[in-house]
């Protein structure tokens, strides 16, 4: 077996002390390169494998860079102490870290290695083989369901969803742990019915019952405009506490522990 | 055992009534008690300084006009007007006539002065003439200790103008025996002395002072009875006539006698906090660990039935409103140094018992209540955090944190204990331990430890190796050699380490003359009464009476240093890419930047001041001219483009608050250079010197006095506070920068560490906020970090604050060692905590 320290992979940022993307206090690792061209994705940076330059604040950076695992794991082990105290440790984000699976593998093998929990945000858009891979390395799948509707789905992510729904539930089964998370966008899946059906799918997986809605937010639109591409969300308002509320509410009444926010 | 009582109590509506009385008007400063000095000292002046400090405070509390505030269930208070307060010429008077004119407007707590008072002021002052501390702490200073001073090296002005302060009395005694038992242990200690020993008057002296303040503030509280018994009776509503008669009860039995339930230990334990503050004007007077010693008369009176947690938790708030009563004036550059009105009365709950178990009672989360409820800047409130603190203490803890009121402060018991007994204390005291002031741990009843007793500004001895230990024309400091010639880093360090120990030096000087004046002009028998051994050897606490005897003045400026020289040895002596030459010349042209606007007026005044003392009329031309020359520099476009170029270099270095091992190891040394000198030294009292790193809020104003540093900091911009990192270059996020912190040797500096971050409130949001929040704490503790605080404010917020300060009057922040009410402070020291890094925001 190759040594996995050494396995080489393309991130565009790791953030540390971020309490809203799986259990406890973590270092949150973001993979370049994505299948998905979600509209309201706040890290368009992230969509692209390819090294690009963006300005931010008036100045050009590049973004993406290659790192080691061992690079990375250096990194993750500063925050140990947070993590020991609060059940926290290593996320991988992105992009989608399934577009990089040797990579990916390795690195939350060597968290394991480490003694570090781990989770993996992820779209599950990959064939099983892949995913399947994954499987014994991660502690929380917090998984994407953004649309029940396919059309729809592929309308706003460029991609449909038979794939997704399917994996859903296939890691449903295996993993030790999956989380659903649905991001409520204006316009696309923010009526009661559709975060209806995405709950009611959620309750019809073996092991599952817990549902993040993540409202909406324009953090991102900086960055398009810093990549040169257009903002296709236009101005369109955050969901409102209220609204966010509602949508809960349906959640819970299918039995799912839900949560607004991460 | 009874299991702890952790629920949340609601707030009576009494306590809003308290605040909204206590915040009526601006504080005023009134005369009685120097008239009521002045008159005894006149009285007294064949006397031992002992006894006529007993008289001038038995004379005081005799006279001391009373008031018992609407609504009050616990009373006393030093002013007829809410938040005034009282002046101390034995200390030092002139500059407080200097501001007769100016106090009101001040930017840094301002102060309301009656024509009258003035007047009356006026009078009693020419009896102070060459009689204060202050005075003779002068005449005992070196030549060289004093240029010092005069050129910003440090200032010891806390103690040089004012009382000590900063003890935790013997609360618990005073509560189980009475002045009346504390009476009979002096006279059993008289009984005991032989008329033929070498120290028998001393002592006999000593002994009857603490006897003749007893007994004063056994009448004083006398008084109140009265008062409270008079009010009654005049009193048509039959609820406050009640309560009135009850606090005549109260105070016709306590201090005098031991409490007899927990209502009347609450009595007794305020008078004891306020009259320390009527005897002298020393700040940081601490109730340290409450829930402690008032634990046993709840528990007793709950058992009984005699108390609801109700009527407990109100008692207890009403107490944190009386601690918000107390005030005191310090002149204008101290007003900026400690910014906020704030008495620093740090209160402390949590952590171990001196048996090493876990202390967590009912009180220790009514206290949290406490906080919750009245939401204002005292008492200082911290919190003790060891490995077996209760989650739930912390997650509480975490919530009051999240109100934004800048409290509690979090201490690590698993750093300070050790610390504390490698300082000489048993291992039963160290567990015992409360925070003084801002930080600064010692064990109560048993120490007179001088925390607070300096600042050392460590940036400043930096321009000096720079300046071969000239500063402004004068020989202040060793000639270390001409900085352009020196050929390796470890040169220029050890001129820097040179520079420093000599400074120390005569900071040491400058605290042992001031601690010697104290002794011989102003030894308190009062809080002397409760602080052990005064009594058994017949001492004053400020002639080494306490078991503990230490001094603790206080380093800042770590993170500029650390990032100064490590910019140097890095620029200078690896890279070779500037010479120490450039360098040189790019900090005396502050890197070709203007001054700031507002330091360049002050400058200016100052300039045109020196001009119209000396004699020399001058112009509003003159002065403009004067104005233009210090703000603009006379930098070429070809010397600015250079000193950016070096900026950028200086920028793209890895900085402390990062993460960064190897800079991170580099500060742990350069902090050593302050901490590890400072244990050589012996204080008058006997004891050791131990140095602290934080600032109270003086990295403001001291920044101001100091010119640009090698780390690319600009000419009298504030330096970094205490142990945290530059403002603005910690950019890794919370924990880096806390891993940072915890790199240095948070134990050598046993008079206390101070790190400061500045929380958004969405970061603690929801429980998983709390959690998170805990976490980090614990993470940081986990590494021997010592102390924790947070702001919890959102930038906009103080923005707002600053343009409508009306709107914002409650709003609390964290300023350094303590909370203060932001629209309080002066407009530098509020830019100074907008900047800080906001960290947390995702």
């Amino acid at each position: 077996m190759a040594d996995i320290y050494n396995v080489r992979g393309r991130i565009f940022d790791i953030q540390r002390f971020s309490t809203h993307d799986g259990p406890g206090v973590r270092t949150i690792v973001f993979l370049k390169g994505c299948p998905l061209r979600c509209r309201w994705c706040c890290n368009p940076e992230s969509q692209n494998y390819e090294v690009q330059l963006m300005t931010q604040k008036g100045k050009v950076k590049t973004t993406g860079y290659d790192v080691t695992v061992q690079e990375v794991m250096d990194e993750v082990m500063r925050d140990r102490p947070y993590y020991r105290r609060s059940n926290g440790g290593l996320t991988l984000s992105g992009g989608e870290c399934t577009w990089q699976p040797d990579f990916a593998v390795a690195l939350l093998k060597a968290a394991h290695e480490n003694g570090i929990n781990t989770a993996i945000e992820t779209t599950a858009f990959a064939d099983w083989s892949v995913i399947e891979r994954f499987i014994p390395e991660v502690d929380v799948f917090l998984m994407d369901i953004k649309h029940i509707n396919s059309a729809k789905h592929k309308e706003f992510t460029t991609k449909p969803n038979e794939l997704i729904l399917q994996n859903a539930g296939k890691i449903a089964e295996k993993a030790k742990r999956l989380i659903i998370r649905v991001p409520v966008i204006p316009g696309f899946n923010d009526t009661a019915e559709e975060i209806g059906e995405i709950a009611k799918f959620t309750a019809s997986l073996p092991n599952v019952n817990e549902i993040h809605l993540l409202p909406y937010h324009r953090m991102g639109k900086d960055k398009y405009d810093g990549l040169g591409r257009p903002y296709l969300m236009g101005d369109v308002p955050s969901p409102t506490n209220e609204k966010m509320q509602e949508l809960s509410e349906i959640c819970k009444a299918y039995g799912l522990t839900t949560h607004l926010g991460g | 055992m009874r299991p702890v009582y952790s629920a949340k109590i609601e707030k009576s509506e009494r306590i809003g009534k308290l605040i909204e009385h206590l915040f009526l008007k601006m504080p005023e400063i009134e005369a009685d008690r120097a008239v009521l000095l002045t008159e005894s000292y006149k009285e007294t002046e064949h006397l031992p300084i002992i006894l006529r400090r007993a008289k001038a405070f038995e004379h005081i509390l005799e006279k001391l006009p009373i008031t018992i505030r609407p609504l009050e269930l616990v009373v006393g208070s030093n002013t007829k007007a809410p938040r005034g307060c009282q002046v101390f010429p034995e200390y030092s008077y002139t500059w407080l006539q200097d501001e007769f004119d100016t106090i009101a407007t001040r930017s840094a707590d301002p102060f309301y002065i009656s024509e009258k008072t003035r007047e009356t002021l006026r009078k009693v002052y020419p009896y102070w003439a060459g009689k204060t501390t202050s005075e003779l702490a002068t005449s005992y200073m070196s030549p060289d200790a004093l240029a010092a001073i005069d050129h910003n090296m440090f200032t010891p002005g806390n103690y040089f103008y004012n009382g000590i302060g900063h003890v935790t009395v013997d609360y618990g005694k005073v509560l189980k025996i009475g002045f009346k038992g504390i009476i009979k242990e002096a006279e059993a200690a008289i009984a005991k002395l032989n008329v033929a020993d070498g120290d028998y008057s001393k002592r006999f002296q000593f002994l009857q002072a603490v006897i003749i303040s007893c007994n004063a503030v056994c009448d004083y509280a006398k008084r109140y009875a009265t008062l409270a018994k008079a009010e009654a009776a005049a009193c048509t509503d039959e609820k406050r006539k009640a309560e009135l008669l009850k606090i005549a009860a109260n105070c016709s039995n306590v201090p005098a006698n031991g409490a007899g339930s927990f209502y009347e230990a609450c009595q007794s334990f305020w008078f004891v906090q306020m009259l320390l503050q009527t005897e002298s004007s020393g700040h940081s007077i601490s109730p340290g660990r409450f829930d402690q010693y008032m634990y046993p008369y709840y528990e007793a009176d709950l058992e009984k039935g005699a108390i609801t947690r109700e009527f407990a938790q109100e008692l207890i708030d009403c107490i944190w409103v009386k601690l918000n009563d107390l005030n005191k004036v310090r002149d204008a550059a101290s007003a900026e140094g400690f910014a906020g009105y704030s008495l620093f009365q740090n209160l402390i709950v949590g952590g171990q018992d001196s048996n090493g178990q876990d202390a967590t009672n009912d009180i220790s989360y009514m206290c949290m209540n406490a906080t919750m409820h009245v939401h204002l800047p005292q008492p200082s409130f911290s919190v003790r955090v060891w490995n077996g603190t209760p989650h739930e203490f912390m997650l509480r803890a975490a919530e009051v944190t999240r109100t934004g009121v800048g409290l509690p402060a979090y201490y690590n018991d698993e750093v300070i204990i050790p610390s504390l007994q490698s300082r000489g204390l048993t291992l039963e005291d160290a567990r015992d331990y409360n925070i003084i002031g801002c930080v600064e741990p010692q064990k109560s009843a048993k120490t007179d430890g001088w925390h607070d007793a300096a600042f050392f500004n460590m940036c400043r001895p930096l321009e000096l190796v720079f300046s071969n230990g000239m500063d402004k024309g004068v020989q202040i400091g060793p000639r270390t050699g001409d900085v352009t010639k020196m050929t390796s880093f470890d040169e220029f360090y050890d001129a820097y380490k040179q520079q420093m120990i000599y400074f120390i030096e005569l900071l040491v000087n400058a605290d042992n003359a001031i601690d010697l004046a104290h002794a011989e002009r102003c030894p308190l028998p009062f809080q002397s009464s409760m602080v052990e051994d005064c009594i058994g050897r017949g001492k004053s606490l400020q002639e080494g009476g306490a078991i503990y005897n230490f001094t603790g003045p206080q380093g800042f400026g770590i993170a500029n240093m650390a990032d100064s020289l490590y910019a140097i040895k890095r620029l200078v002596f690896e890279e070779k890419s500037v010479t120490m030459a450039e360098y040189k010349e790019a900090l005396e042209n502050n890197y070709g930047k203007d001054m700031d606007s507002k330091i360049a007026e002050t400058i200016t005044t100052e300039v045109a001041k020196s001009f119209i003392e000396s004699g020399k009329a001058l112009s509003r031309e003159d002065v403009q001219t004067i104005y233009e020359t210090v703000v603009k520099n006379n930098c070429s476009d070809e010397q600015k483009a250079r000193y950016d170029a070096l900026l950028d270099r200086i920028g793209s270095l890895p900085k402390f608050g990062n993460d960064i091992g190897e800079v991170d190891s580099f500060a742990r040394d350069v902090a050593y250079t302050y901490t590890k000198p400072m244990l050589n030294y012996r204080n008058p009292r006997g004891g050791q010197y131990q140095a602290g790193l934080y600032p109270v809020s003086a990295n403001v104003p001291l920044g101001a006095q100091t010119g640009a540093t090698p780390d690319g900091r600009l000419a009298n911009t504030p330096v970094a506070d205490g142990v945290s990192p530059a403002a603005g270059r910690d950019v890794k996020g919370p924990t880096a920068a806390a891993n940072s912190v915890s790199k240095l040797d948070h134990y050598i500096a046993s008079n206390g560490t101070l790190f400061n971050m500045k929380f958004h409130p969405s970061a603690l949001a929801g429980e998983s906020g709390l959690e998170s929040f805990v976490a980090l704490v614990r993470g940081y503790f986990d590494q021997k970090g010592s102390h924790m605080q947070f702001n919890v404010v959102s930038r906009e917020t103080l923005r707002d604050a600053q343009k409508n300060p009306e709107k914002y009057k409650s709003l609390v922040v964290r300023v350094a060692g303590y909370s203060a009410l932001f629209t309080t402070l002066s407009r530098s020291l509020q830019d100074d905590i907008i900047n800080r890094t906001e960290q947390g925001e995702f």
